[in-house]
């Protein structure tokens, strides 16, 4: 039995936030991870050197410049942050805000992960598939996506174990406050600021491997799984 | 009827493809890479021709303004790789198109039982044997209740006993269901035991179509089915077992003696002759071993083989012989010409 005094209640927040955001960020950006990939790998269209570029910008760029960037964008003076304010929809330095840097920073690893299993699949399944009648957005439920399963999956453990140790982006977008937006990376950050942090920094960098490892490891049993019934592909 | 006439340029490629198919079973024949899959999937919809038209049953499937979908042209496809949906089971595969096509789940229990299909319902394809996945994939099209069957060379992946095991299937197919099927091959013994018509093509244009007796006989036609091959296929009734144990047919030409067949007098069988089994002689042969002696008359001579006709009038039938130009010339063969067709030996195909 772990003693649940082992982390203090501010680090237990910062796990629990970080827990939070991470799963918001990776849930909320699947879907659209899944559209951007299938129109990368299904799709010839004028800009899609372009579309790709921008996909991949924030695994390029500093943190810093993407984070500093979402400051400028939905910061509640910037553009998109003052449309949204009075729809209740805040991101500056809120836990939303540290989900939304998360998610960006990871939704170019997702969209690789997930293209992959699109290129995967033979087109000639889903031919099959209109041959007997069914309807395409039918044959994409139903053929395309349980055969892709697998590399969405990878895609959105990937994005997860992103998202939990994003720090740049989200320190310069949404801060580092306790209990509002103080991630598991920010809290170690802040821990080994002060002299006598290094102990609790430690036992924080231990959960975060831990939770890593098992979010691999359970992904890693899915997809084999997943792959056990879908056997030979024939 | 299926109609089809349509042009189509691939880089390296041009097709143009006409052909018209009958009910029954239409062999589209030809090399590796002359364009017949291209021809299938144009007909099928998942290719879209530069122009033409496609009809099937008086419906317009493609032309210059109409392009149905897949989904909405109602022809059945078995491709050679099977196409089965890996992670459905044997069942789930052959349901998926009843969602869709409401007139096939009716069908279901038949058509399982038709190919045997029962015991393989709760597996998964990948766990099939290559014949077994092709009975599913002709289960499955069938299903889809399709209006044409297309068949893209579904034998082609198989080995000799899994084609052995399929092509009685083929034929109960053929002979139990009403529908008009497509059958793609470059294999000759396929389209000898399955097809009723014939539509040759080579390299991206059909070069002729026709009954697939015809083109058997048809000396410019039948080396395009490959120089060993060539040779009619010509109708035979059985009439009784001969006291030494051989069979006497009755053919165009008269009658014929065959190795001992187990086969009630009246049934009606398809007789294979090879043009290098034949042996033409001017006059009635005497002291030879080979049973069957049959009088034709020279009708066409073309590039070592020659046409005969068998028997007279309407009940004619004709056949081929393998001559050398030097025996042409001895024998002094010209159209019209009667000599006597020594038949050295038949294969026997089931009608």
């Amino acid at each position: 039995m772990i003693p649940t005094d082992w982390l203090g209640p501010q680090e237990w927040q910062a796990v629990r936030l970080s827990l939070r955001v991470a799963a918001v960020a990776t849930l909320a950006s699947l879907p659209l991870a899944v559209a951007v990939a299938w129109l990368l790998a299904r799709r010839r269209f004028p800009g899609h050197g372009l579309v790709s570029g921008i996909v991949h910008l924030p695994l390029i760029l500093p943190p810093v410049v993407t984070g500093y960037l979402l400051l400028v964008t939905f910061g509640t003076q910037g553009p998109v942050g003052s449309l949204l304010k009075p729809l209740g929809i805040v991101f500056a330095f809120r836990w939303t805000g540290a989900a939304l840097a998360c998610g960006i920073m990871s939704f170019p690893l997702m969209v690789r992960a997930i293209r992959l299993g699109f290129e995967a699949v033979d087109p000639k399944l889903e031919q099959a598939a209109a041959t007997l009648g069914a309807p395409r957005a039918w044959i994409f439920l139903t053929v395309t996506l349980p055969l892709i399963m697998p590399a969405i999956l990878a895609g959105a453990t990937l994005g997860f174990a992103k998202a939990m140790g994003e720090f740049g982006a989200t320190i310069t977008f949404v801060s580092n406050i306790p209990g509002q937006t103080q991630t598991l990376p920010s809290a170690i950050y802040a821990l080994l600021q002060v002299p006598s942090g290094d102990a609790a920094a430690l036992r924080l960098v231990l959960v975060s491997v831990v939770i890593a490892m098992g979010a691999v490891l359970v992904s890693e049993w899915l997809a084999r799984r997943m792959a056990e019934r879908i056997e030979a592909r024939r | 009827m299926l109609e089809v006439a349509f042009r189509h340029r691939f880089p390296g490629l041009s097709l143009e493809v006409a052909f018209q198919a009958p009910g029954g079973v239409t062999a589209l024949f030809g090399p590796s890479g002359c364009g017949k899959s291209t021809a299938i999937n144009a007909i099928a919809g998942l290719l879209r021709p530069d122009q033409g038209r496609i009809a099937l049953d008086g419906r317009v499937l493609f032309d210059g303004a109409t392009n149905l979908s897949p989904q909405a042209r109602r022809i059945g496809c078995v491709f050679q790789d099977a196409r089965l949906f890996p992670h459905m089971t044997v069942a789930a595969n052959l349901r998926y198109p009843s969602r869709w096509r409401r007139g096939a789940a009716r069908d279901f229990d038949r058509i399982t039982e038709m190919l045997a299909l029962g015991p393989l319902l709760h597996r998964r394809p990948g766990t099939l044997s290559g014949g077994e996945r092709q009975r599913v994939a002709i289960g499955r099209a069938l299903l889809s209740d399709p209006a044409l069957l297309v068949m893209d060379e579904p034998l082609a992946a198989l080995d000799e006993a899994r084609k052995a095991e399929i092509m009685p299937w083929l034929e109960r197919l053929r002979d139990q269901i009403r529908l008009p099927i497509l059958y793609v091959s470059h294999s000759v013994p396929e389209v000898l035991r399955l097809a009723t018509t014939v539509v040759l093509m080579r390299q991206g244009r059909v070069t002729h179509s026709g009954a697939l007796a015809d083109i058997l006989a048809d000396p410019e036609l039948a080396p395009q089915l490959g120089a060993r091959e060539a040779g009619a296929l010509i109708r035979a009734t059985v009439e009784a077992r001969e006291a030494d144990g051989l069979t006497r047919v009755a053919t165009a030409g008269g009658p014929m003696l065959l190795p001992e067949l187990d086969l009630a007098p009246g049934r009606v069988l398809r007789l294979r002759i090879l043009a290098h089994e034949v042996i033409l002689a001017r006059e009635a042969p005497r002291g030879l071993s080979a049973l069957n002696a049959l009088p034709v008359a020279v009708t066409r001579i073309e590039g070592g083989l020659v046409q005969l006709a068998l028997g007279h009038g309407a009940q004619h039938e004709r056949m081929l012989a393998q001559v050398t130009p030097r025996s042409v010339k001895a024998l002094e063969l010209q159209p019209g010409t009667a000599c006597h067709a020594i038949v050295k030996s038949v294969s026997v195909l089931p009608s």
